[in-house]
């Protein structure tokens, strides 16, 4: 690969991290080792693991009691480790539909689905969310019936939220693997529901 | 780091379904309490525990004791008027304690 013509220069935050690490480093602080590692399991946070814990709630009634009442403690079950993490689950319904934003700045359950998106994080996400969420919605292609509540999550504090869809008809029989296939990050922030492949 | 239940705290005051008003304030610093849902009048919907001050943590104080935080529920239509959905549709906001006052 060549790197002619690649170059460009840092921008300010690129060159703030760059060189705050690099301090870290020399005062021995962290080493490379350690923020290479810590990389490393952030990228390894995936919407997988969400998904896994909404599968296994649909198919199991005690383990979905357990999450919506503690839903930390249950997704530890699960070997989700999420050590200061106040995980509230809340369930969609054929009467509610969830959906989760950050006014302030970006707050996002990272452990079970990730980095967030880059909308997620964007102020006209962040501004419209909680004041025309039918709307917004509809950019995403979810249209929500008059009928249905819409609860907006404004996670402005010590908690982070995990949207529970509902399980789509013609998903009888399914494993919890294939399940799992089918809940998707949009599903978990509350801007989409699961969809079978037609 | 110490569990929440050994920390000091401030007692909680409210119940899940009562009426809390939003102090309507504009101190400095680092409040998380949105300005759009200051003065809004709201019901609880569950005490999720008490944490430490983040308007103290800002200040690299202790944050102690611990204030109650509360899950607050908002009819859209008392937020914003104009709002363009049914009646039933809500905002639920996160809200310390002492941003409440009983409406």
């Amino acid at each position: 690969m060549s790197e002619q013509g690649s170059y460009r220069p840092f921008t300010y935050y690129q060159l703030m991290e760059t060189s705050l690490r690099e301090l870290l480093v020399e005062k021995g602080i962290l080493t490379d080792e350690q923020v290479n590692a810590e990389v490393a399991a952030m990228r390894a946070r995936t919407p997988e693991r969400g998904a896994h814990v909404v599968a296994r709630a649909w198919v199991d009634a005690e383990f979905r009691k357990r999450l919506l009442a503690n839903g930390t403690a249950a997704c530890e079950e699960l070997g989700y480790e999420i050590p200061g993490l106040h995980l509230v689950v809340i369930e969609n319904t054929p009467q509610v539909h969830n959906a989760i934003v950050c006014t302030l700045c970006s707050c996002y359950p990272r452990v079970l689905l990730g980095l967030p998106p880059d909308w997620y994080k964007s102020r006209n996400y962040r501004s419209r969310m909680v004041r025309e969420p039918r709307a917004v919605l509809a950019e995403f292609g979810l249209r929500i019936a008059d009928t249905v509540q819409i609860r907006v999550h404004d996670s402005t504090a010590d908690m982070r939220y995990m949207v529970l869809p509902m399980r789509p008809k013609g998903t009888e029989g399914w494993s919890e693997e294939r399940l799992a296939g089918i809940v998707s990050r949009d599903c978990m922030i509350g801007v989409a529901v699961p969809q079978l492949a037609v | 780091m110490p569990k929440v239940a050994e920390r000091a705290a401030v007692a909680a005051k409210y119940k899940p379904g009562e009426r809390v008003r939003v102090r309507k304030s504009a101190p400095l610093g680092h409040i998380r309490t949105p300005f759009y849902i200051r003065g809004q009048v709201g019901e609880i919907e569950r005490l999720c525990g008490a944490f430490p001050n983040p308007e103290e943590l800002a200040q690299m104080r202790s944050g102690l004791p611990a204030q109650p935080l509360y899950r607050v529920r908002f009819k859209q239509k008392d937020v914003w008027p104009d709002y363009r959905g049914p009646d039933s549709d809500v905002v639920e906001i996160e809200i310390y304690q002492h941003w409440l006052e009983k409406a």
